[in-house]
This record gives structure tokens, sequence and C-alpha cells, in this order.
């Protein structure tokens, strides 16, 4: 069983709208050394399969067909072991509330 | 002209296009499911605009993962008409029918106005009753409707002929201030290069009938209608 976390943010060359808000935002607030943000996408996948190979070759390539547009977007794929010994795990350390997207 | 409307989860404009293609023109009108496979009494197939699936992930991602627009795409290769507005053109896209992306509006704000369309090329089956260089004022409502292409694509679809409208002022120049999303080049829709396939952002189905604001609209539909007549599907 892996675990995949999935980072898909958009091109260097495509206009971030969203970013440049929140850049804006920031600068408000007082913090005037923040020169740039990318908001973008953070997807956690559980899969099961038997290696990394395996599970990187599936993840990598559900982001080409789903996950990622690849006009506008690139991906990032990062994965680690996940022990399935407990059946219902939930997400490791806890406290993630607000982190989707 | 037997049209057919698509019907996702969280479509929103499927009765507007009805109403205009079947109560205004008078044209013959089903609803198609997106579970539906078969187009083949089908003229003119519109994705309309909405929200399908929520936008979960990027608008159009999931759409375009439906049964019927396997039957979209092949429908589309074989000459059928097909209109997509708004988050149809963002299906379309999605679906590669149709090339670029549609990002959030620069001001990152929802957009609900009316607008000025230049209509830039009358070749498509969506603009034969226009005349290049012709206002058409149209309203648009989306949150996400900033074109955008990479510059070879870009190049390829002015060179091609394939931008069919540009957001510009009422006398019809094209300008920064007439922008109403970020657009590249001011780009409200695009053909693909047999010209049966368009998108665009802005709701002709919204601007046909006096009553309501406006009519330049009818144009569009009126226009699939004579594209039928001259060219057999």
């Amino acid at each position: 069983m892996y675990r995949a976390e999935v980072f898909v943010t958009l091109k260097a060359v495509v206009n971030d709208p969203a970013g440049l808000t929140i850049r804006g935002g920031l600068h408000a607030l007082g913090f005037e050394s923040v020169k740039d943000v990318r908001a973008g996408k953070y997807l956690v996948i559980t899969v099961d399969e038997p290696d990394e190979d395996h599970a990187r070759a599936r993840v990598e390539d559900m982001a080409h067909q789903l996950l990622a547009n690849a006009v506008i977007e690139d991906f990032r794929v990062e994965l680690r072991p996940e022990p399935a010994l407990q059946s219902p795990s939930p997400a490791r350390g806890g406290g993630q509330g607000g982190g989707g997207s | 002209m037997r049209t057919g409307i698509v019907v996702f989860p969280g479509t929103w404009s499927d009765r507007d296009c009805a109403h205009a293609v079947g109560e205004i023109l008078g044209e013959p009108v089903r609803y198609v499911d997106h579970r539906e496979r078969d187009l083949h009494d089908l003229d003119l197939v519109i994705l309309p605009g909405g929200f399908s699936y929520g936008d979960y992930l990027r608008c159009g991602a999931l759409a375009r993962f439906t049964p019927v627009m396997e039957a979209v795409s092949d429908f589309a290769n074989r000459g059928g008409l097909v209109l997509g507005i708004c988050n149809g053109f963002q299906i379309l896209q999605e679906a590669r029918l149709l090339p670029g992306a549609l990002l959030r509006n620069s001001s990152c704000e929802f957009r609900c106005e009316w607008v000025h369309l230049r209509v830039e090329q009358s070749d498509s089956a969506f603009t034969l009753d226009s005349r290049p260089g012709q206002v058409l004022r149209i309203p648009i409502s989306h949150g996400e409707g900033n074109f955008f292409a990479d510059a070879h694509t870009l190049e390829s679809l002015e060179r091609d002929g394939r931008v069919v409208f540009r957001y510009c002022a009422p006398d019809g120049r094209v300008t920064a201030a007439a922008n109403p999303n970020g657009s590249l080049r001011n780009i409200a829709g695009i053909s693909n290069p047999r010209g049966n396939v368009v998108g665009m952002m802005p709701h002709p189905e919204r601007a046909c009938e006096v009553l309501l604001g406006g009519d330049d609209g009818l144009a569009v539909f009126r226009s699939a209608v004579h594209a039928l007549a001259r060219v057999p599907v």
C-alpha cells in the first residue's frame, strides 16, 4: 500500500490570478518580503500496488489522464509506503483539517 | 435542425438553450442524458453552461469522461455541429476537441454582465449569418473564462482564422477595457479547423428575445440552421 501526494501547479508561463490575489493579501498584512505566490491543488491518493515503481506509474498515469491538464498545469508525485495494518486508517499525523483546495 | 442538448449533473443552461432553439426558432429539440451513447438522430449537439460535476478538480474535467462525450467526439469527427457554451466550452477543451484552456478570471470575480463581441470570421457553422466585424451584444456569466493557449497554438488559431469572437467595445474596437476576464487577445470563442465545432464563453441562448434585453444571440443558432441547409452532414 502506498500513499501518494500529488501537487498540481500552474505552469510558469500561465498567469495565476488566485496566486496574485493571495500575494496582494499578504502584502496588505505587512509581509513585504513576499515576491511571488503560486496557488495549486494538493491530492492524497492511497493505492494498493506491490511496489513503489508500480505505484508511481499508476499515479502518474492518473495525473496525465485526469488530475492535471497538461495545457496549463504541471504535477509532482511524492510517494511513501502506507502501513496497511489497521484497516480504516485515518490520515496520519491528524490535524489536517483545512488543507484541501 | 434536430438538436440535442446534453445534460450533465450540474448543468444549468439546458432549458434556456431548449427555449431558444425549440420555442423561438421552432426547431425540434431533445435533451441528451450524459449516459447516452447514440446521437445518430441529431444534426446539432449543444453542450450548455453550468457547473458539471460541481466544477470539481477543473471545470469540465469530469464531464469529459462520460459516455456521451465519447459519442460527441465521434459526432464532431463525422462533421456534426457542436456548440459548447461556457461550461460546454470548458468541456470541449478538456476533451481536446478545441485547444487551449480557460483559467480563473483575472479579476478573481464571477462576472455576470452584458458584453460586446466582434465576429472575427463568418465561416464557422455558428457565424454564417454574421459578417466579419459585426458586433453582437450577448451576456457572460462565469468565473473561469480567461482564455489561455501557448504562443504556438495562439498563432495557429489566428493564422487559420479560428478565432470566432473577441470581446470588444460597443463600436467594435478590441480594447483591454472591453476584456471582462483577462482572455489572451480578447478571445471569447474559437472553432476547430473544420468550423463545425465552436466553443464560446458568452451565452447566446440568453440573448434571444428583445423582451429579455436583446436578441443578438439568435444569429448563432440561425447560422447553424443555415449551415445544415448548405452543407449536408
